[in-house]
């Protein structure tokens, strides 16, 4: 299941990220925010109006947002 | 702020540099420790280039210290973080290695950032971290072990609040000590992978917080509103909303009383000297002129009292959430909002705070756009055109027409930018969609003390603009329009010099419905948008045949001189027109050349052409 289709506030492990559908900038960016393989995570907001898009998520103390392109490249369990 | 007076003596000045992810307080800090007043604000990417300043060390000559931008890694993605890490591995232009590293992590978010933190701790420099921001971790309910992570990282720590000055005398006398602390062969074992750096930084982490009570942040009930997929954007329309309000309603006392002023001390000039060159340079050049300028500052004061506060809070970070989608709607990202929005108070700073944006068509996009967003400079054009030629009615509880009208002159702004992003992003910045990437902040309550020194910078500005550029500029218009004099019968402005510019410009602008008043100001407004407000002022103070019309403010000759169609052709044309020389030096800095900002200028001047025209042509049509 990808991150984006997985459960509002639900914590999720990530267990594989697509970085080849990802711009290397983003991909750069994400890891260093903590975004890999093992990490886990929770999608905590959406985008307005019903969009989805933006997200976002927590990931240890900290809230990042991100697209749902990158959310669907992101392979999540249930933690 | 770059100093290059010689050191007094032959051994060099020490340099140090604060270094640490985006929003971890490096520019507080940096404020703190040398007097200095850098910008600060709650959102990652405050600070695009270094800045200098000068540290008092306990015991020893004064080092010169350095704030970087931030980073989350040496692997730059962004400009700004290209000059961080250029800076600190020596090899930034013009700027010495710094001796000693400063490296600023957040108390409440270790795990994070203890993951640069390792990546600044392999270089083998002489490091001091501050722990800063302990007053916030304590908040979330956090206890930490300074010892321990000292101990963990081999280097030492000190406990900071920047912004309560806590925690400075300790750390100014660790950085005096720093050298002894060198240790090259301890940091060898950093020497590791992502991953590892990222388990190493959770152990450390994890050593050292004694306790943490519940997980539950006061961030997650505020967006539970805030960032609401319903309500969020509500809020957020509304209080844009109601800032555009405030600015006219709140300022109008204010701005009666500087005008009172302006116009006492004009009369009494003019009671108390022999009418002459030097009266009339004095009340009509120098308080007409410059006096209708300065009157806006209430209107400044207000609409950057808002955004201060916006940026302090961190909501600016969740604003940019909020309109990412809609950025992305024309091929932007809710990256280019916080520059966007900065550029209501001035599109300077806006174009300088693009060096976030990691994509370059972006950036460049944002910086094309940019001068589109409603500066404060125009406040004075539009507020003097609004109060002449649009009543003073309400339209609903609480909404003025006047105020609706300079919502709709922003709106038709932020419309016009979203519509050249669109189609600049499909031809001159075509490139692959951007993305959306940014660490939300956590929720401050900003400080008086830095509201008020962040608004007393802005107004400073503002005058010594008024004191200095639209000064000179109005001086040398009036002294064109003075001369030659005019024989009897005959108009002054037609006789003077200026009079023949405006006529060689007025056949261009009359087909869009300019008289020769405006095709006369738009020249001196070059230099900045708000000297057309003081160029038309100076214009008919000195056309006027009789002393008592030459008394009257320039919102009363509009009213009585201009037609709706022509006032709001000049509204229009406001919106859209490149009218300031600031802005084009640095979009031609901020691109590395003249290309763009020529293309820029180009593209805005034919926009503000066609727009004054269709709006004319319409309210003409209209029988406005």
């Amino acid at each position: 299941m990808t991150l984006d289709a997985f459960e509002h506030e639900k914590t999720a492990r990530i267990t594989a990220v697509n970085w080849a559908v990802l711009a290397e900038d983003e991909a750069k960016r994400l890891k260093a925010l903590g975004v890999d393989e093992g990490a886990e995570v929770a999608v905590i907001h959406r985008g307005i109006f019903g969009t989805r898009d933006p997200l976002a998520i927590r990931i240890g103390r900290m809230t990042i947002a991100l697209r749902r392109s990158h959310a669907l490249a992101i392979e999540v369990e249930p933690a | 702020m770059s100093r290059d007076d010689p050191a007094p003596v032959t051994n060099r000045v020490r340099t140090a540099a604060l270094v640490g992810n985006p929003n971890s307080g490096k520019s507080a800090l940096f404020n703190a420790l040398t007097g200095a007043r850098q910008k600060i604000a709650n959102y990652p990417g405050v600070t695009v280039e270094r800045k200098a300043g000068r540290l008092a060390l306990p015991g020893q000559e004064p080092v010169e210290l350095v704030d970087l931008p931030g980073a989350y890694s040496f692997d730059a993605a962004s400009p700004d973080e290209e000059v961080t890490r250029k800076v600190v591995h020596g090899e930034f232009a013009g700027e010495p290695t710094p001796d000693v590293l400063i490296l600023v992590l957040d108390a409440a978010n270790l795990e994070q950032h203890l993951v640069f933190a390792q990546e600044v701790l392999e270089l083998g420099r002489p490091t001091v971290v501050a722990l800063n921001m302990v007053d916030l971790a304590e908040r979330d309910g956090l206890t930490l072990d300074p010892a321990a992570l000292s101990e963990a990282l081999g280097v030492p720590v000190i406990p900071t609040v920047a912004v309560r000055r806590k925690g400075l005398a300790e750390l100014t006398a660790a950085i005096a000590e720093a050298e002894t602390h060198a240790d090259e062969e301890a940091r060898k074992r950093w020497h590791i992978t992502l991953p590892e750096r990222r388990l190493a930084a959770k152990h450390m982490s994890k050593a050292a917080i004694l306790s943490k009570s519940t997980r539950h942040t006061i961030e997650n009930g505020i967006d539970r509103v805030l960032l609401n997929p319903w309500v969020g954007p509500v809020i957020l329309f509304g209080l844009l909303f109601v800032i555009f309000q405030a600015v006219f309603a709140w300022a109008t006392p204010f701005a009666d009383a500087l005008e009172g002023g302006v116009g006492a001390i004009s009369e009494a000039v003019t009671a108390s000297m022999a009418s002459g060159f030097i009266r009339d340079f004095l009340t009509e050049g120098v308080l007409a002129g410059v006096g209708s300028v300065v009157v806006f500052l209430p209107q400044i004061v207000i609409l950057f009292f808002f955004i201060l506060v916006m940026e302090a809070s961190g909501y600016m970070a969740r604003a940019a959430f909020l309109m990412d989608r809609l950025m992305a709607g024309v091929g932007l990202s809710g990256k280019s909002f916080i520059p966007l929005l900065s550029s209501f108070a001035c599109a300077i700073p806006g174009i300088m705070a693009t060096r976030s944006i990691p994509d370059a068509k972006d950036r460049l996009t944002t910086i094309l756009i940019a001068p589109l967003m409603t500066c404060s400079a125009r406040l004075p054009v539009y507020a003097v055109i609004i109060a002449a030629v649009i009543p003073e009615t309400t339209v609903g509880p609480g909404v003025g027409l006047q105020g609706l009208v300079l919502f709709a002159l922003y709106v038709a702004g932020i419309v016009g930018a979203m519509a050249a992003a669109l189609v600049l992003r499909r031809t001159v910045a075509k490139g692959a969609a951007s993305g959306f990437i940014m660490e939300m902040p956590r929720y401050q309550l900003p400080r008086l003390k830095d509201l008020a020194i962040g608004l007393w910078q802005r107004a400073w500005v503002f005058l010594r603009r008024a004191g200095t550029i639209i000064f000179t500029v109005t001086i040398v218009l009036w002294l064109m329009l003075s001369f030659p004099k005019a024989e009897p019968g005959e108009g002054q402005m037609d006789a003077s010099f200026a009079g023949m510019v405006a006529d060689g410009l007025h056949p261009i602008l009359e087909p869009i419905g300019f008289n020769r008043e405006m095709s006369l100001a738009l020249v001196p407004a070059m230099a900045a948008r708000e000297v057309a407000v003081s160029a038309l002022a100076t214009t008919y103070a000195v056309d006027a045949a009789d002393e008592d019309v030459a008394a009257e403010g320039v919102t009363d000759k509009i009213a009585a001189l201009w037609s709706l169609p022509t006032a709001l052709a000049f509204l229009a044309w406001f919106v859209f027109a490149p009218q300031c020389i600031s802005t084009i030096a640095v979009a031609r800095r901020e691109t590395n050349g003249w290309k763009w900002p020529a293309f820029m200028v180009g593209y805005l001047f034919a926009l503000a052409y066609v727009f004054a025209g269709l709006t004319y042509w319409g309210a003409v049509a209209l029988g406005l």
